[in-house]
């Protein structure tokens, strides 16, 4: 059979792979900042002889398949590309190996770290992942279209202002949405927004005795606002519409103002952009509670205590998060393609400052996160747009979809509320909250 | 038989059977159309229908970001691997459940599908916990073996319809010229079952290609087959839509192509027994 020496030819290949002496297993996201990683790391290779075997996936699938190694015990990977959700909870499972020999290494500068960032990857004062790049979410709005409303963006708009103008910038007929929001349902996609959005409406996800707060006044107010604002000045279709749709809508003019990821910038400013020079940013809104509506998160990378080769994964943390990596993206592609979000250094250099016009808000929107407080009254938990608990992401998705359909007018805010504290109420119980 | 068919009826058929035909490839040609535009075309609110600034730089992209190849070479030997060692297994299981049924048969066929009623999540923990303790996590053969239990039922089901259709005399008698079982199999049986056998081998080669969930979660680079390949380029946040209709249009052209040049054989095999 012609065959057989083809598979032997495979089981060969297969065996080799498993023998060879120091090769990394590096999972990541698939991003322009990750790949872009992936690129330039033939110098870490030849600077270490440490060979990179990468895998990249979507962001979803990538969730799944470092979730069910590391809970498994699979060793698959060597370094994982994780999130601020799952960093402490992970960490407190005792899954990831604590990043000390980043900390005591006095030229990677942990202090340099943005103490946001910092603080969400940490458990107990040990950092157990590097952030790569850093974001929070702010206002992108189109200076022509606010100018002929006659209005002027400040710095710091409340949901009244942005209310306001939403409507007034709105022209149907020339097809021009005032606002565009996420309505995609997901935990990561519309509960993102929409729990930062809660926030600086004084909302939270439980009380301190982790009781859901779907019943409470506040979120009604997060829930009426979001709704009517989308149905006065949205896109038509906005429940389907996540990230990648909205960026497309304000790419091509018809979004007067776009309220999500700080990364966005460089998107809506670039070369893809018909409105790049009427771009300018803001932060997020808020309602005078002290508490804005944007959120944070970091792609970091992690070590997962199933690995063989913890050193040498260090060492490539170390190559990939710390001021020289920096450095090498300037040199090589300019210093606006540089990760952002992670130091503080980079926020203080002047050619960074130049390049990148959405620095100083960037900075801003992320160093007023504050995960471990993250709405007005007190909460058990950890997260901005999300709790860090094992649970959340099936709870929050959930009732994302019953936001969606109220989004879509396929049930009102009022049932779309109280099916979600029903849902929410009974899996706390389930899980052993709710005593 | 001819049956006298008015003429607006046959062109109605026809535009019909076009329409739905269209339906079926539209998906795919707009994946190909895609691939040979820019980003910014491929995402653009108001699509083009023909790329305007035609380019080849996704496919260039894509192989310097991955490798082509070697994603193929696995797909090839976890398809091919997984369905002749199928086969292997399939045609006695086949034979016997064929022609020596005994009254529990159908319940074994029946509970053989069954496996393939649970959703792949629901055993992921299990299998990967085997794979860790048997080291065949990224492993080419490690995929090939859950490949072919995967599509076990499926070929053994079809192998079964196809054997059902051979008069059982034709054994019986090459068995009183004195064949032994494995003659019987290989010399009388298989010859006159080749159509079958042969859409079997297709279909569970299209299957074992276009495997996603195992294939995915199961490897970490060294044994990615096509399908991880495709799902490397596809992301909820950034413009990757050009380079994943490259990437996906790569990973279907030798499949798509295996089908065209074996449409006869798949369709004759399909309906094989269905016509009596």
């Amino acid at each position: 059979m012609k065959l057989t020496p083809i598979l032997m030819g495979a089981f060969t290949l297969a065996l080799a792979g498993t023998a060879s002496a120091q090769t990394l297993t590096i999972a990541t996201v698939n991003n322009g900042d990750m790949i872009r990683m992936q690129g330039l790391s033939s110098a870490f290779t030849d600077e270490t002889g440490i060979d990179l075997n990468w895998v990249v996936l979507e962001e979803n699938t990538l969730r799944q398949n470092v979730t069910t190694d590391i809970a498994t015990n699979g060793g698959q990977y060597d370094v994982m590309t994780i999130g601020t959700y799952e960093a402490p909870i992970w960490a407190k499972q005792g899954w990831l190996v604590p990043l000390d020999g980043l900390s005591a290494d006095a030229a990677y500068d942990v202090d340099d770290l943005l103490p946001a960032i910092r603080g969400g990857l940490s458990l107990d004062g040990k950092l157990y992942a590097a952030p790569f790049y850093g974001e929070s979410s702010m206002v992108m709005y189109r200076k022509d279209l606010m100018e002929k409303a006659g209005l002027t963006m400040p710095d710091a708009p409340t949901w009244e202002f942005i209310g306001e103008a939403a409507r007034a910038m709105t022209d149907r007929d020339n097809d021009i949405n005032g606002i565009c929001l996420r309505g995609k349902a997901g935990w990561g996609e519309n509960m993102a927004f929409l729990t930062a959005m809660s926030n600086s409406f004084g909302a939270r996800w439980f009380d301190e005795d982790w009781k859901p707060q779907f019943d409470q006044p506040e979120w009604k107010a997060t829930l009426d606002t979001y709704l009517s604002l989308m149905n006065d000045a949205g896109p038509a279709g906005a429940s389907s519409n996540g990230f990648n749709e909205n960026l497309t809508l304000f790419q091509q003019g018809k979004c007067g103002m776009w309220i999500d990821a700080t990364v966005a910038a460089s998107f809506v400013t670039g070369p893809d952009s018909t409105v790049a020079d009427q771009v300018g940013f803001a932060l997020a809104p808020d309602n005078g509670l002290g508490k804005r509506g944007n959120w944070l998160w970091a792609w970091s990378l992690a070590i997962p205590t199933s690995s063989q080769n913890t050193e040498a994964a260090e060492k490539f943390i170390n190559w990939a998060t710390n001021k020289d990596y920096l450095a090498t993206v300037a040199a090589e592609e300019g210093w606006a393609s540089v990760p952002p979000g992670t130091r503080t250094s980079l926020y203080e250099n002047a050619d960074y400052q130049a390049a990148a016009p959405f620095a100083k808000m960037t900075l801003e929107s992320i160093n007023s996160a504050d995960p471990t407080n993250p709405t007005v009254k007190p909460v058990p938990y950890v997260g901005v747009q999300f709790v860090a608990i094992p649970e959340f992401a099936g709870i929050a998705t959930n009732i994302g979809q019953l936001f969606s359909a109220a989004l879509a007018g396929q049930m009102s805010a009022d049932d779309a509320l109280a099916q979600a504290q029903d849902a929410a109420t009974r899996d706390m119980t389930r899980a052993g909250y709710i005593k | 038989m001819a049956r006298n068919v008015s003429t607006p009826t046959k062109v109605g058929f026809t535009i019909a059977a076009w329409a739905v035909a269209l339906l079926l490839f539209a998906p795919i040609l707009w994946t190909l159309l895609t691939a040979f535009k820019t980003e910014s075309e491929a995402i653009a609110s108001s699509p083009t229908f023909l790329p305007q600034n035609f380019t080849l730089e996704n496919f260039a992209a894509v192989q310097e970001r991955s490798d082509y190849f070697k994603h193929a070479f696995n797909s090839i030997v976890v398809s091919v691997g997984s369905t002749l060692l199928g086969l292997i297994i399939g045609v006695p299981a086949a034979w016997a459940m064929a022609f020596a049924p005994t009254k529990r048969t159908k319940d074994i066929l029946m509970w053989m599908l069954s496996t393939k009623m649970m959703p792949a999540v629901g055993v992921l923990i299990p299998i990967y916990l085997i794979f860790r303790d048997l080291r065949l996590l990224d492993t080419v053969h490690g995929l090939t073996i859950i490949m072919t239990l995967i599509n076990l039922p499926i070929i053994i089901w079809m192998l079964y319809t196809y054997f059902k259709e051979i008069p059982v005399d034709i054994l019986e008698a090459a068995r009183m010229d004195g064949a032994e079982l494995w003659n019987e199999i290989v010399h009388v049986l298989v010859p006159m079952a080749v159509p079958g056998i042969a859409s079997t081998l297709l279909l569970n080669v299209i299957l074992a290609w276009n495997e996603a969930f195992w294939t995915i979660t199961l490897t970490s680079g060294r044994a990615g087959t096509l399908t991880a390949f495709i799902s490397s380029f596809s992301s909820p946040q950034g413009l990757f839509l050009a380079k994943l209709s490259a990437a996906s249009l790569l990973a279907i052209a030798p499949i798509l192509l295996l089908g065209w040049f074996s449409q006869k054989q798949l369709v004759r095999g399909l309906t094989f027994g269905a016509v009596k």
